[in-house]
């Protein structure tokens, strides 16, 4: 027993050595991700910011199992990925949550489809579904709702699943500037609460800072990890601190000297 | 203020009666109308619904006629339903049945309905069975290139979602593809149903004895136009209720998708 706790607290969440992605398009081979080594320890709070096209979809969606690494090593726990888990939920840009399903429905759906017991998917439904701020909506169809609403259903769905990883691939991208704000806080209160493990993709430096413990800095042409460094500043965070401001002069310098 | 419903209401009520007075006004009190005018259309479906007018070999037979045109309808659409569903399945989910399958179909597709009528006569004989080969012909295509369509259009993000859910691949089937499909499914019975109440009075008017298209036909040969119209007049209601009953169906399964809900 606490054998197996020394191990855990030794081991990282996530661990990705030397992981390539090739594509090939028109028969003509993509480098999309070259080398990439990442470790990720548990309760982390992770952003990757990149311009358009150096990878961090594709990086996220190799952690997520949608796509296999050409190269290298991808693990969880210290067990290969080798697919699509429940243990990894995934926030879509664009939601994906499932259209015939009431927001109840949705949020209950990977714990009904893994066989829980009806009872305890109802408490798991209501906990979630409250927490999300969304219990008057309960009985809503996702067209019915807000872009806002909507990424807040997808967020209390792998919740709700027992995700450990979240990863999320630019989640309010979409979003008017007000909504994102509050999502931003939000998230950030459950996470605090959790302690989940975030993988947050986005093109935002400020709202890299704003979230992330880490924040890791890739490239395009090939798509490569350049810098990988931890934010110290306390939470909550104020993007008018001067501290603030020297982070965002630091990581748009990362960002442009990559070019 | 008149209320919205009753509006609508009133707004469709006014072309048929407009019509209604074109009609009656164009035949009423002329000698020689081919057309016989509104009222004795009207008296003439009153003969054929509950008798007592004309008493002759007409009267009070419409519910034996619309019976047998209805049973027809639903047990063709319903045998095409029970095919064609399964089927647009497998080919809109089963590569090798596709490859199968689907040339096959797309090639018999671009053949009329109405032009099998004279090889179902041949097949079937003189009879109900030609009518009710006929109906299931036409339902048929609609539902299978609806549902192929449907399942073969879900999109990709729902299996990714299903999939960092925890949804078995043998599961997908019947938590993502089928209920996304449902919409164009639903389409595609529609359609069907809509479809057989064309083809039943083509199928019924080679000799069968009983069934509206029969009674048209029928009546043309003795000229007795008002029956004529009073038939179309029937067959019109029965598949205007038909369709409105499949929609009240969608309206209540479908309530999540803006389209229908
Ligand atoms: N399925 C695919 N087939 C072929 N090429 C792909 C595929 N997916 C991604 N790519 C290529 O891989 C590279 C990286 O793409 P990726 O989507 O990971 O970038 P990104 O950093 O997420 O960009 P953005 O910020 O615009 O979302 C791009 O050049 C893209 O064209
Ligand atoms: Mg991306």
């Amino acid at each position: 027993m606490a054998d197996g706790m020394m191990t855990q607290a030794a081991l990282n969440i996530l661990d990705i050595s030397g992981v390539t992605k090739c594509f090939s398009f028109n028969g003509e081979p993509i480098l999309a991700l070259e080398g990439a080594n990442l470790a990720v320890r548990k309760g982390e709070f992770v952003c990757l910011i990149g311009p358009s096209g150096c990878g961090k979809s594709t990086l996220l969606r190799m952690i997520a199992g949608f796509e296999t690494p050409s190269e290298g090593r991808l693990s969880m726990w210290g067990a290969p990925v080798s697919g699509p888990g429940p243990d990894r939920g995934m926030v879509f840009q664009d939601y994906g949550l499932f259209p015939w399903l009431s927001v109840a429905r949705n949020v209950g759906f990977g714990p009904a489809a893994r066989g829980r017991p009806r009872a305890e998917v109802e408490a798991t439904i209501k906990r979630f579904v409250d927490m999300v701020g969304l219990t008057r909506f309960a009985d809503a169809y996702p067209h019915q709702l807000s872009g806002g609403m909507k990424q807040r259903v997808a967020i209390a769905r792998v919740l709700a699943n027992e995700a450990e990883v979240v990863l999320m691939d630019e989640p309010f991208g979409a979003l008017d500037a007000m909504t994102r704000e509050n999502l931003q806080r939000e998230l950030l209160e459950i996470w605090e609460r959790t302690r989940l493990t975030v993988l947050f993709v986005t093109h935002a430096i400020e709202e890299a800072i704003l979230l992330a413990d880490r924040i890791v800095v890739m490239s395009p042409g090939p798509g490569r990890i350049v810098a990988d460094e931890l934010v110290s500043l306390p939470r909550p965070r104020d993007p008018t601190d001067p501290e603030f401001n020297a982070l965002r002069r630091r990581f748009s310098a990362l960002l442009g000297s990559h070019h | 203020m008149i209320s919205g419903r009753g509006r609508a209401i009133g707004l469709s009520l006014a072309a048929p009666l407009l019509f209604l007075a074109f009609w009656h006004l164009s035949t009423a009190g002329q000698p020689f109308s081919l057309i016989p005018p509104p009222l004795e259309v009207g008296r003439q479906l009153w003969d054929l619904t509950f008798g007592g007018v004309w008493d002759d070999l007409y009267s009070a037979t419409l519910l034996e006629h619309a019976l047998a045109s209805v049973g027809r309808v639903y047990g063709g659409f319903l045998l095409a339903a029970a095919l064609a569903l399964p089927l647009g399945m497998l080919i809109g989910r089963v590569a090798l049945v596709r490859s199968l399958l689907d040339p096959t179909l797309q090639l018999l597709r671009p053949i009329p309905v109405t032009a099998w009528l004279p090889l179902a006569m041949i097949v079937f004989g003189i009879g109900p069975r030609s009518a009710f080969f006929l109906v299931f012909l036409g339902a048929f295509y609609p539902i299978l290139v609806n549902t192929v369509f449907g399942v073969r259009s879900v999109e990709g993000r729902l299996f990714e979602a299903a999939a960092m859910l925890g949804v078995s691949p043998s599961a997908v089937f019947w938590k993502v593809v089928l209920p996304a499909a449902l919409p164009s499914i639903f389409t595609g019975l529609r359609l069907g149903l809509g479809f057989a109440w064309v083809v039943i009075v083509v199928g019924e008017m080679t000799g069968v004895q009983t069934g509206l298209g029969a009674i048209i036909m029928e009546a043309r040969q003795l000229s007795r136009t008002e029956i004529v119209i009073s038939g179309m007049v029937v067959i019109g209601l029965l598949g205007f209720l038909s369709d409105a009953l499949v929609q009240a169906l969608g309206r209540r399964l479908l309530r999540w998708s803006p389209q229908h809900g």
